[in-house]
């Protein structure tokens, strides 16, 4: 088994509309690089030039945010879900 | 309104200055930069002066034209202009010259400042031809939009932390909105409805509506200094969740300045929060531009966001306004909540409470200096956080109706006072 990723809407149109996109690396870094393989363009929207996530982008691994976890070096497990959604305001 | 789109130009990224149509829409697909929207402040130079405001009813759409809809107003008109207390006997107690109560406790119809909010949200909504409104909240936000959408008859779905007060909660159900009330904090309830936004096509007022939404927290700034006589504070304490109110409030204070509403002012813009959950003053007295998330644990509900959207531009706006940050602990919430109500009449809900304990050590330790004036923006009414205070301010004595039982209690507490 892989695991999941959910594309929010900003970045399907780099997906050809796909909402739910499967990966096999092992940590969410290599996920990114391994989105970016088959997405190109989609790396420099969710991490800066440093390779840091951006300041806007909350990236979830089965609904904890990796910056509670290990951020880029956090470990993927079959069957992970990953959501990548962006900062919202207040309430 | 002649245009199209009344005074708005364009959708702007903060991050990188893209532009965008105006529609509901909040994200930069470029870098997921939030989107504000961008004014045509010639235009509004040209129109809104003191006289035209003055002339205008006393509510937040006197200063429609730096508010972001097309048209007029159809929901929530009467929204706003609360009362500028001046608050003398608590000036006292904290030992400063000169302090304001902004009191949005007292709001229409919802008593919080979200009223504000929801009200350009919900017209900017219906302008663009939507049926259904939604939000995540914490409450406050909750309640707004459900009355709000009640009376336009509109459809509402509000989705909250199901472990809210209970009066916040029962605030919300009376207007028959549908409340889901989701098994997480805030920020869980938050990332949920990202993603239903993503899916339905309703406006999310915090969510697609978020850069219409946010700018309703301007027109409390607006209502400050017009109500100091046009002019604007040297210090102005706002209560932090995600640090949007007080970068509106921040810009707010500089539109009226090169409008030439007002004077320029060195004015510093505090912000305030529950020790409980807080990572923009933990950042900001560490001096750092950048906040850690965390999980919230406070008594202070409607301030308990760990992950703040808008706390990178908080801690900026006190950078630039050369500014403090500071928290206080639930005993200190409750402390300050009954010091706001016995000194000036004000039940304040936990966050005013949080914003009046965080002014009380900031005037303390001279960060607002004695000489001074400032403003304290209370954004929510204590009738909606009972459980917080119960337990905390005594019970009734109780007698029998009898006029010897009373005197009998009276000279016991004489004695006890002596």
């Amino acid at each position: 088994m892989s695991k999941k990723v959910r594309i929010p809407t900003p970045l399907r149109k780099l997906t050809n509309n796909e909402e739910l996109v499967e990966v096999n690396s092992a940590t969410i870094g290599a996920a990114i690089d391994e989105l970016q393989a088959r997405f190109p363009g989609i790396a420099e929207r969710l991490v800066d030039e440093k390779g840091e996530v951006r300041r806007f982008v909350n990236v979830y691994v089965n609904e904890e945010d990796i910056r509670f976890l290990q951020n880029r070096e956090t470990v993927l497990k079959d069957g992970d879900e990953i959501s990548i959604i962006p900062a919202i305001a207040g309430g | 309104m002649s245009e199209k789109n009344g005074f708005m130009k364009a959708l702007k990224c903060r991050e990188c200055g893209r532009e965008y149509p105006l529609e509901a829409t909040h994200v930069c697909e470029f870098d997921f930069g939030p989107l504000e929207v961008a004014y045509d402040y010639d235009r509004i130079k040209k129109t809104l002066t003191h006289e035209v405001i003055a002339s205008r009813p006393k509510s937040m759409w006197r200063y429609r034209e730096l508010l972001p809809i097309a048209g007029e107003p159809t929901i929530g008109k009467q929204v706003g202009f609360t009362p500028l207390v001046k608050a003398d006997r608590l000036a006292k107690k904290l030992g400063i010259r000169e302090l304001w109560i902004k009191n949005d406790a007292v709001n229409y119809p919802t008593l919080s400042f979200k009223d504000r909010v929801v009200s350009v949200a919900l017209s900017r909504a219906k302008e663009l031809g939507f049926t259904t409104v939604a939000c995540a909240s914490t409450g406050n936000l909750a309640n707004s939009v459900a009355a709000n959408a009640a009376s336009a008859g509109l459809k509402a779905y509000v989705f909250i932390p199901s472990d809210l007060e209970q009066g916040k909660i029962l605030n919300s159900l009376i207007y028959g909105a549908n409340v889901i009330g989701i098994k997480g904090h805030y920020d869980e309830v938050n990332r949920l409805c990202a993603e239903i936004a993503g899916k339905f096509g309703w406006a999310f007022v915090n969510v697609n509506m978020r850069p219409y939404y946010a700018e309703g927290s301007k027109s409390m700034a607006y209502e400050i200094a017009e109500q100091l006589g046009w002019k604007l504070p040297d210090h102005t304490v706002v209560p932090m969740a995600s640090g949007s109110l007080l970068t509106k409030i921040h810009k707010g204070y500089q539109e009226l300045t090169k409008l030439g509403l007002v004077a320029q002012h060195d004015t510093h813009i505090h912000g305030a929060q529950a020790t409980g959950c807080s990572p923009i003053s933990v950042a900001q007295k560490a001096g750092l531009d950048f906040f850690k998330p965390v999980k919230p644990d406070t008594i202070a509900k409607s301030l308990a966001i760990g992950t703040p959207a808008d706390g990178f531009y908080a801690l900026k706006v006190m950078r630039e306004t050369n500014a403090a940050a500071d928290d206080v602990s639930d005993d200190e919430i409750r402390d300050a909540i009954k010091l706001l109500a016995e000194t000036e009449g004000i039940f304040a809900e936990t966050a005013g409470g949080v914003t009046v304990g965080v002014a009380k050590k900031l005037i303390a330790s001279g960060k607002i200096p004695k000489d001074s004036s400032a403003v304290i923006c209370v954004t929510g009414n204590g009738l909606k956080t009972l459980d917080a205070v119960n337990g905390y301010c005594g019970k009734p004595r109780e007698i029998k109706p009898s006029l010897r039982e009373f005197e009998a209690l009276l000279a016991h507490e004489e004695k006890v006072n002596a």
